[in-house]
């Protein structure tokens, strides 16, 4: 299927035709049918070793066994799938935030992007895990602690890569703006904020899974118990009680909202960059 | 379809060709230092005239750039003096809204539309998309890609994406157009009917055009004017008068007139740069 745009022009350049390229159905088919297909054989195989063996529910539990769980546990691990993904999200919103924001600010000077480079290091650098506990310390309660620390790790990634794309805007776009006498607000607005799309959607992928990996690790850290935990501190828990099922289906769960978030942020991605830029485009010979 | 031009009434209509025609721009005297140390130019002045088309030609590396540049008001001379003195100057001390700019790569956004590219330099005058449309429209009507208003940059070939850039640049209705070897990158036959297209434009509209080339052939065909540069330091080497008959066409590009005239051209550029080298 390809669609035909053939211009009408008689100039030598400008009557060529412009395929716009289309995936095959079948194709398109076969890209979700094969995944999926291996997935199954995945969950058969590991049913079939638990089976075969004979390996008890307390030491291995079957793909069965976990989706059973998932329903007979639902009233404590729902409540603390919520509390980790509030956790996560609210941490990647800030993080958004703060990064694109900060990086504006980063880019408006050479000066303040130096000043500022130690302290960004330091963060960087430093394992995330390594200061939990002295944010629990200063944080007014856990959650607060939790969402400071998937903050951090989201931060950076949407912070440099937004500052490494609102620097490498093409400079013949740039005299373009100026000869046009464009003010900093329409030469940000127009130019530097589109053209730092690309780098802004490979740190959002980037930062989406980082923050779900720390909300995870940081209430490892916490080791909070009561009613607002969220999936660490049950997994935590079932370790303890050796309840296998549990510990596997809330291990599905948080791969679940893995697999969501990157699914979400990588739609995001499509959604602003597929109708021109190159990454979004497929390759085509 | 296909030419340049039908209807644009880009700045005035063609004065009539007497010697005395206004002052466009008056460079005297440009040197320009880069950061690094670079002496890019050295004392240049260049007087262009309304309505003149005319050629800067040198071997890469000479300052043509540059010197377009400067004339184009980005990026301040060192030394030496630029003015534009048919043009209402702004408050950065700057041509307003009187020069357009073809790079030699189209340098398009590729997130806009051809109809955004070129509506951007009358959006960032504040004029919306509504009110820009029918200029816009006018304008790649003219250029011949009124059917890919809609189009991405990605999906146009590079004759046409330089057609876009083109059409930006004319949005404006600018006195004086800046192509910067805008067509060195495409192949011999689109590059030949884009260079028809740019004599018929300026023939309908008396635009004034500082074309920066490397051929000499390019140069001889188009141009009433070329200015040969040499190189190290970047100056004006010769000036040449080039006479040009009324129509040119695929019969003058074979014609032993214009043969002679690239003789006489590619002999300056020897000249000049053989006075670079000694
Ligand atoms: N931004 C810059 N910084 C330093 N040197 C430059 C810069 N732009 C151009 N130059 C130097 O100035 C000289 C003239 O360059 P340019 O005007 O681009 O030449 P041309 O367009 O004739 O090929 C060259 O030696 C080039 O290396
Ligand atoms: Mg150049």
């Amino acid at each position: 299927m390809t669609d035909l745009k053939a211009s009408a022009e008689k100039g030598t350049d400008s009557a060529v035709a412009v395929l716009l390229p289309r995936m095959s159905s079948n194709e398109k088919v076969m890209q979700v049918v094969v995944p999926l297909v291996a997935l199954a054989l995945g969950i058969a195989a590991w049913q079939w070793i638990v089976t075969a063996n004979g390996i008890p529910k307390y030491i291995l539990p079957g793909p069965g066994d976990a989706a059973v769980a998932l329903f007979t546990d639902s009233s404590t691990l729902w409540p603390a799938l919520w509390v980790t993904l509030r956790i996560t999200v609210m941490a990647l919103a800030i993080a958004l935030v703060g990064g694109v924001t900060l990086a504006i600010i980063i880019v408006q000077s050479k000066w303040l992007e130096l000043a500022l480079s130690p302290f960004t290091v330091i963060l960087q650098v430093t394992p995330i895990i390594a200061i939990a506990p002295l944010i629990l310390i200063y944080a007014p309660d856990t959650q607060s602690a939790l969402m400071i620390c998937a903050f951090l790790v989201a931060f950076f990634p949407i912070l440099s890569n937004m500052v490494q794309g609102l620097k490498s805007v093409d400079h013949n776009l740039l005299n373009l703006f100026e000869l046009y006498g464009a003010n900093g607000w329409q030469t940000l607005l127009y130019l530097k904020i589109p053209a730092s799309m690309p780098y802004f959607m490979a740190g959002l992928r980037i930062a989406g899974g980082l923050s779900l990996i720390a909300a995870v690790v940081a209430e490892f850290a916490a080791g909070s118990a009561g009613q607002g935990s969220g999936l660490a501190f049950r997994l935590l828990e079932s370790q303890y009680r050796l309840n296998l099922p549990r510990m596997f289906a809330a291990l599905i769960m948080l791969c679940g909202t893995g697999i969501a978030i990157y699914g979400l942020t990588s739609f995001v991605s499509w959604l602003v960059l597929h109708r021109w830029h190159e990454s979004a485009i497929r390759r085509e010979n | 379809m296909g030419s340049l031009v039908t209807d644009l009434s880009l700045a005035e209509a063609p004065s009539s060709v007497t010697p005395q025609r206004r002052l466009v721009v008056a460079m005297n005297n440009v040197s320009k230092v880069f950061s690094n140390g670079t002496l890019a130019l050295k004392g240049m002045s260049l007087d262009v005239r309304g309505g003149e088309f005319i050629s800067l030609l040198g071997p890469s590396g000479c300052g043509k750039s540059t010197a377009l540049r400067i004339i184009a008001g980005l990026g301040a001379a060192s030394s030496g003096s630029i003015d534009w003195p048919s043009s209402k100057i702004n408050s950065h001390g700057l041509p307003e809204g009187d020069v357009g700019f073809v790079f030699q790569e189209p340098t398009l956004m590729p997130w806009e539309t051809v109809f955004g590219n070129v509506h951007l330099p009358l959006k960032l005058r504040g004029v919306r998309k509504a009110e820009a449309r029918d200029k816009v429209m006018e304008n790649l009507t003219s250029v011949g890609l009124a059917d890919f208003a809609d189009a991405y940059p990605r999906e146009l070939s590079g004759g046409m994406k330089m057609r876009v850039s083109i059409a930006r640049a004319l949005v404006t209705r600018p006195k004086l157009l800046l192509m910067d070897e805008p067509f060195a990158a495409l192949d011999e036959i689109t590059r030949q009917k884009l260079n028809d297209d740019v004599l018929t434009l300026w023939q309908q509209t008396g635009i004034t055009v500082i074309f920066v080339t490397h051929s000499v052939y390019e140069s001889a065909y188009l141009s009433s004017r070329i200015v040969v540069m040499r190189a190290r330091p970047g100056q004006v080497f010769t000036d040449l008068e080039i006479a040009q008959p009324a129509v040119r066409d695929g019969a003058y590009r074979v014609s032993e007139f214009y043969r002679a005239n690239c003789q006489k051209v590619s002999d300056a550029l020897q000249s000049a740069i053989q006075s670079a080298e000694s």
